[in-house]
């Protein structure tokens, strides 16, 4: 256990972030969200963004696949970078974009199609199969490494919704990862669901962060403890703290976080 | 047990007697509505049912080829033009006894439809080998025996306040006596266009006229109506300029259709000089009437579907086109065609416009495409209910119920359309 946490911790330092924010605002009209939050990403790590309801989470971790372009009042100011590369550069073709950073959301949201066209929608919008072949292997593979595919592995034409809530929002981590991202951003992917499938998919977040880079927003400090390295608290729309996960929540530095992981700000 | 919660209280029993009592509002409410709606269409049923049946009369036609075809050239327009009249009363006064004078003859030949030596015509030209044989045709009676068959003609008044003459009644019953007048399945009235005699009249030319004019306004009202709709609720940024268009649109849904029908006059007759009378200008009229429908209707759809099917899309990395066209769209399409589909039975029942650009006019033959002069259903009912013949009464309601049976069968569709569509999610 030593040896894992010191292990992370050197990763942390060495490894350069797969993702950077620097100085970012976003406004919602004239109202401010998010006010000078920069913050690292690190590679094959979990983040976890925790604070009270209201404080920007969602809005700071829709920054990195900008799917905020979708509010048309929404403006983000800053830098945001992806290996290296300013995403909101004018030169980036957006919907390259979020193939490379995908999301799962608060709600199960499955298309109400089929199990199986679920999972290949991306592959095929991005052309990732070349044959059905090909497309049936990614689909497997997605559900697999979501860990759905042994409880619908006889059923992949019926609709995705008929799936429990649990099941559904694997599906649609299985759908994200299909299209083979490097980084999946999650917001409270867990909010909405009993605490058995709660621990089906902080297991599975253990396992895909070999493969993956993930974001989580979470309003629970015991999961965000459960499956971070990193963790960055924010308070009405500033960043308050951010740092190894364990350090955070045994010895926080600043006052609001040691209030918020204590209760006492909600 | 304090007495306030007693359903026995005072206040408690106000309280049950008002919920009562507006239960029965809403019962008495629905009661009167269906109790109209019942009666609307007994009575309709009860007027049209006959106009089903046509009397007709058999006769033993002798094809006699002197006098249909004395040349022998076999041409199809001669035998259809040919004098038929003296066979047929040669026929009439086989059955008949004793008319032997001008006067009689004529009269006894007015039994039958103007139209019955047409049908013989026709009949001659299709099958031309009938020439020189015998044969027992059943022809059209004229519309004063029909309705005498059908108990619409009352022979115990007088005889002066009738057109069929006690002479003529006795020659109906010597008809019945020998089998020879039967009330028959009325082919006519879905095999025709229209006609000034009433027993020869159909709707099947203003069924097509309507068919033709809906065809055209679908075509130019569905597409134009989605893309419309997906471009304002998906594409368009809010703006002055699309409130602007949202308000236009609401506008135009509420202006009264025969507006519709004068800018189809001035713009599409008199400055584009479209064909007038045509379903080609009926349906670009209608559409324009039914567009705004249709907009709204796929606009509320489109508003119905979940944010989240979009984020879900555009979060895999499609483009705002493919999550339109892959996932909302096809969302909103079950909604978005009954829309449509009842907007179009609207423009189905739809009249005012079509009388100003022309499609009122009295037309016999049946139009062959959309450029064909034409009438609609509900023109051609607003045409027979003007008719002083009391024949075009029965078949006015004839006509509402075919109308109202196409209005029933397109909500069906809808109905069914979305019952599919909705299966395959
Ligand atoms: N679409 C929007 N339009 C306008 N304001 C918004 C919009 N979305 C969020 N906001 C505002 O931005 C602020 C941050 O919202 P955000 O959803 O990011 O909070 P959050 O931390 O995710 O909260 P929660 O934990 O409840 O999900 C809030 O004050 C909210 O009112
Ligand atoms: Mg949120």
């Amino acid at each position: 256990m030593i040896n894992k946490t010191e292990i992370t911790q050197e990763a942390l330092s060495i490894l350069p972030p797969i993702m950077t924010a620097n100085n970012v605002d976003v406004f919602y009209g004239k109202k401010q969200a998010i006010s000078n939050v920069s913050l690292d990403i690190p590679e094959n790590q979990i983040t976890a963004l925790i604070g009270p309801s209201g404080c920007g989470k969602s809005t700071f971790l829709r920054c990195f696949n900008r799917m905020n372009d979708t509010i048309n009042i929404c403006r983000v100011n800053g830098e945001i970078k992806f290996s290296g590369q300013d995403i909101y550069d004018p030169k980036v073709d957006v919907v390259a974009l979020r193939s490379r950073i995908g999301m799962v959301f608060q709600k199960a949201n499955p298309f109400p199609k089929s199990i199986f066209e679920n999972v290949a929608y991306g592959p095929r919008i991005h052309g990732l199969a070349e044959t059905k072949d090909d497309l049936e292997s990614i689909v497997i593979q997605s559900l697999k490494r979501a860990g759905l595919y042994d409880e619908v592995s006889d059923r992949l034409s019926e609709p995705g919704t008929s799936l429990s809530g649990g099941q559904q929002q694997r599906l649609c981590i299985a759908r994200a990862i299909a299209v083979d991202p490097q980084v999946i951003l999650m917001d409270e992917p867990c909010s909405a669901l009993d605490p058995i499938a709660t621990a089906i998919i902080e297991d599975l977040m253990e396992t895909m962060k070999e493969k993956y880079t993930i974001v989580i927003v979470t309003h629970s400090m015991q999961q965000a403890a459960r499956v971070s390295q990193q963790t960055a608290f924010f308070h009405l729309g500033e960043l308050v703290e951010s740092g190894d996960t364990q350090a955070i929540f045994t010895n926080p530095i600043q006052e609001r976080t040691q209030n918020y992981i204590s209760g006492r700000i909600g | 047990m304090p007495d306030y919660i007693l359903s026995t209280s005072n206040r408690m029993a106000k309280r049950h007697a008002r919920e009562k009592r507006f239960k029965w509002y809403g019962r008495m409410a629905i009661f009167i509505s269906i109790a109209f709606l019942v009666f609307m269409f007994s009575a309709i049923i009860f007027r049209g049912a006959s106009a089903f049946q046509q009397t007709k009369i058999a006769l033993d036609i002798n094809f006699s080829e002197a006098i249909i075809d004395p040349s022998s050239s076999r041409d199809p327009e001669l035998l259809k033009r040919a004098n038929y009249k003296p066979i047929v009363l040669q026929s009439l006064s086989n059955v008949i006894p004793g008319i032997t004078e001008r006067r009689d003859r004529n009269r006894v030949y007015k039994l039958l439809s103007a139209g019955a030596v047409f049908d013989l015509g026709e009949q001659v030209a299709e099958e031309p080998n009938i020439l020189g044989k015998s044969k027992k045709v059943w022809l059209l009676a004229s519309s004063e025996v029909d309705l005498f068959m059908k108990g619409k003609i009352d022979p115990n008044i007088s005889e002066d306040l009738r057109r069929l003459k006690d002479r003529d009644i006795k020659w109906i019953k010597i008809l019945q006596s020998e089998g020879r007048i039967k009330k028959k399945f009325n082919t006519t009235l879905f095999s025709s266009g229209d006609s000034r005699e009433p027993e020869m009249a159909g709707i099947l030319g203003a069924a097509i006229g309507s068919f033709f004019s809906l065809l055209v306004c679908f075509l130019i009202a569905f597409p134009l109506g989605i893309l419309t709709a997906v471009y304002l609720e998906e594409y368009a940024k809010k703006n002055f300029l699309t409130d602007f268009i949202e308000v236009n649109i609401n506008n135009l849904a509420a202006v009264p259709s025969i507006v519709f029908g004068l800018l189809g006059l001035s713009i599409f007759l008199n400055f584009f000089n479209l064909p007038r009378s045509t379903p080609l200008v009926g349906g670009i009229v209608l559409s324009l009437m039914t567009l705004p429908t249709i907009i709204i209707a796929s606009r509320s759809i489109l508003r119905s579907i979940p944010q989240s099917i979009r984020d879900a899309a555009l979060g895999l990395g499609a483009s705002k086109t493919q999550t339109t066209f892959h996932h909302v769209v096809p969302l909103a399409m079950p909604g978005m065609l009954t829309g449509t589909i009842l907007g179009m039975a609207r423009a189905l029942g739809e009249t005012a416009p079509l009388l100003m650009i022309g499609m009122v006019a009295f037309i016999v033959d049946i139009p062959k495409g959309i450029t064909d002069v034409a009438t609609s259903l509900p023109v051609q009912i607003f045409l027979w209910a003007d008719s002083p013949e009391k024949g075009f009464v029965e078949r006015t309601s004839a006509a509402i119920i075919v109308l109202l049976a196409f209005l029933i069968l397109m909500n069906l569709c809808a109905v069914y359309l979305r019952k599919r569509l909705e299966r395959r999610w």
